[in-house]
């Protein structure tokens, strides 16, 4: 295990105190960095809170329009398919704005990772209400919780991605050490996937957003375990042979 | 190399290959689908990509990750496709990166039609993205030009760090011609310090808005696009050295009026033609050496005369300008030299 911070994570980030958009580009960082391909990975980043990372975060990249980062990683991934190429997204880029690029890009099984952080709401404009918000959940633009009947359900990627026939499929959080030690694995595993050529992986992480979500930040993380891990389970979805 | 007989759309596609291009995602729409159909079995012969996107939005963000690793990467649509790649199109002009657009225009607003038409000219040089900044756009009127311009396109993009769209119509990129097509080169996308290929040992590179790291964007920014304006104007001017009334037309409309204007020279009226090539930058300079002009009469396929604005800035509203305008009903080289006559007797009415 590493003990020093990688070199991707070349300055401190800016999120918010508690977030854990800290910790995910730290995870992605360091297994970039052991698995010996920080020095050719690039990455798509999407807009939301996810911005920041041009900034912090010393992996060649480009910054996508809101929701197209998949798109952007397919363009770059087929001109370059000698390296590890992914997105970072959180869950309105990813599931609301860029709905069609993120499926798209699993229905023609793109050799690509998708890093995708889930913290139930838009964080960085200010707390609204995302596909992924909770039954009941009260968000800036769902002030009296939301009303799956006009808005629909949380939306869970994990089952939508599934029959898609991709590599890997997982979902972890950092909630605890153990957790987030495990997170790591899964993303390990979803760049050793594209690595092989195995096809499309995406990893899902159930992250705090204290600041939107008007907690502390290790009451943000018993949130996670009580309400967030429910509703969306932790684990591996799918997994390909050999992987 | 021999010419052959193509259809503008195929010989653009082929153009941009033999320009080195090895990146097309695009969506089908008419008139421009044969550039899809074309490069799907063409990019595999050269060890290219094609791509045929969920959707123009995609397409246009394949174009800004191929775009952003150095390699020339294409895209064409139609109006409503073309509506849809304004927000890449802007991206990918912020981050200072080249690409090559083709709007094949069709006519009409909404989901208009697929007839002939010149009404996307507002949306391509104007900019229909969001922002300070200009895409450099070329209007071929020929199918051999359109293959011309794909190269210079290429060529500029790359000069400049900036999209080049090609604004062609239904006719340029539906008709055959003979073309003699360039020659095949190679790109190297690595030949660029900027190209995405990992940070190997190095620092990071990141393509973002290039104003978040420039001290002094504002200046920046504008003198790009000042030396785009002072050098890149492209335009041919026919018999304007004596002209009375000068046209100005671009596109499959510069065709009809060069046939009007040798009608018209035969009934011994003094009219000339204008044919910007680059409306963006619009050839401001083809206006400064016309020294018997009295008036402009512009001619474009679109009712709402959207060029016959940059005319009269152009012409520094020192003389009348007329115009001749398309849109559901269509003109011929006839109906041009009536309006010639129509304005020389005085009973047309002047837009500016």
């Amino acid at each position: 295990m590493l003990k020093t911070i990688p070199k991707a994570c070349f300055i401190d980030n800016k999120y918010c105190p508690g977030c854990g958009h800290g910790i995910a580009n730290r995870l992605v960082a360091e297994v970039l960095e052991e698995m010996g391909r920080d020095g050719d990975a690039l990455a798509a980043i999407a807009v939301g809170c996810a911005s920041l990372m041009p900034d912090t975060f010393g992996i060649d990249c480009v910054q996508a329009q809101h929701g197209r980062a998949a798109a952007v990683a397919v363009g770059m991934k087929r001109c370059r398919p000698d390296k590890l190429v992914f997105t970072y997204q959180g869950d309105g880029d990813a599931l609301a704005i860029g709905f069609s690029e993120t499926m798209y890009a699993a229905v023609r099984h793109e050799n690509i990772t998708v890093i995708f952080v889930n913290n139930g709401n838009f964080g960085m404009t200010g707390g609204q209400m995302a596909p992924t918000t909770l039954e009941g959940q009260r968000t800036t633009t769902s002030p009296r919780g939301r009303d799956v009947r006009t808005t629909g359900d949380p939306m869970n990627i994990m089952e939508l991605l599934k029959p898609l026939d991709p590599a890997y499929l997982a979902r972890g959080s950092m909630t605890s050490n153990a957790e987030i030690l495990k997170t790591k694995k899964y993303i390990r595993t979803a760049f050793e996937a594209q690595e092989r050529g195995v096809g499309y992986s995406f990893v899902e992480i159930l992250s705090p957003c204290p600041t939107n979500w008007g907690l502390s930040a290790m009451d943000a993380v018993a949130r996670i375990r009580a309400e967030v891990v429910p509703v969306y389970p932790l684990g591996e979805f799918v997994k390909k042979e050999g992987l | 190399m021999a010419r052959q007989l193509m259809k503008g759309n195929e010989a653009v596609a082929e153009a941009a290959v033999r320009a080195g291009c090895r990146f097309f995602a695009g969506y089908p729409i008419t008139p421009q689908s044969e550039v899809l159909e074309y490069l799907s079995k063409r990019m595999g012969e050269v060890g290219g990509t094609f791509l045929q996107s969920e959707s123009e939005l995609a397409g246009i963000s394949m174009i800004y990750g191929a775009a952003a690793c150095g390699f020339r990467a294409f895209t064409s649509s139609s109006g409503p496709g073309y509506s849809l790649m304004q927000e890449g199109i802007s991206y990918i002009a912020s981050a200072e990166l080249p690409c090559l657009l083709l709007d094949v225009q069709r006519y009409g607003s909404g989901l208009g039609d697929i007839f002939i038409g010149q009404s996307d000219y507002w949306q391509c040089v104007k900019n229909g993205g969001h922002g300070d900044y200009r895409s450099i756009v070329y209007a071929p009127n020929s199918v051999q030009e359109i293959a011309d311009l794909a190269v210079l396109g290429f060529e500029k993009a790359e000069e400049y760090r900036n999209p080049v769209t090609l604004l062609s119509d239904a006719s340029i990129s539906q008709m055959m011609e003979p073309v003699e097509l360039p020659e095949m080169r190679e790109h190297d996308p690595d030949q660029f310090d900027w190209a995405l290929k990992g940070k190997g040992t190095g620092e990071s590179k990141r393509h973002t808005s290039v104003m978040y790291y420039m001290s002094d964007y504002d200046t920046y920014i504008q003198s790009k696009y000042r030396e785009i304006e002072g050098k890149e104007q492209r335009w041919e001017s026919f018999q304007t050295e004596d002209a009375e009334l000068v046209l100005v037309a671009y596109g499959i409309s510069s065709r009809i009026c060069a046939e009007a204007v040798a009608l018209s020279r035969a009934r011994g009226r003094r009219v000339g033609l204008i044919r910007p090539i680059s409306l963006y930058p619009f050839p401001v300079k083809a206006f400064e050496p016309l020294p018997c002009v009295k008036a402009y009469l512009t001619v474009e396929m679109s009712k709402l005369a959207q060029m016959a604005e940059d005319v009269a800035l152009a012409s520094g509203m020192k003389h009348p300008i007329y115009t001749k305008t398309g849109g559901t009903a269509l003109y011929d080289s006839a109906e041009v030299c009536g309006e010639i006559e129509a304005v020389l007797s005085g009973e047309a009415k002047e837009a500016f």
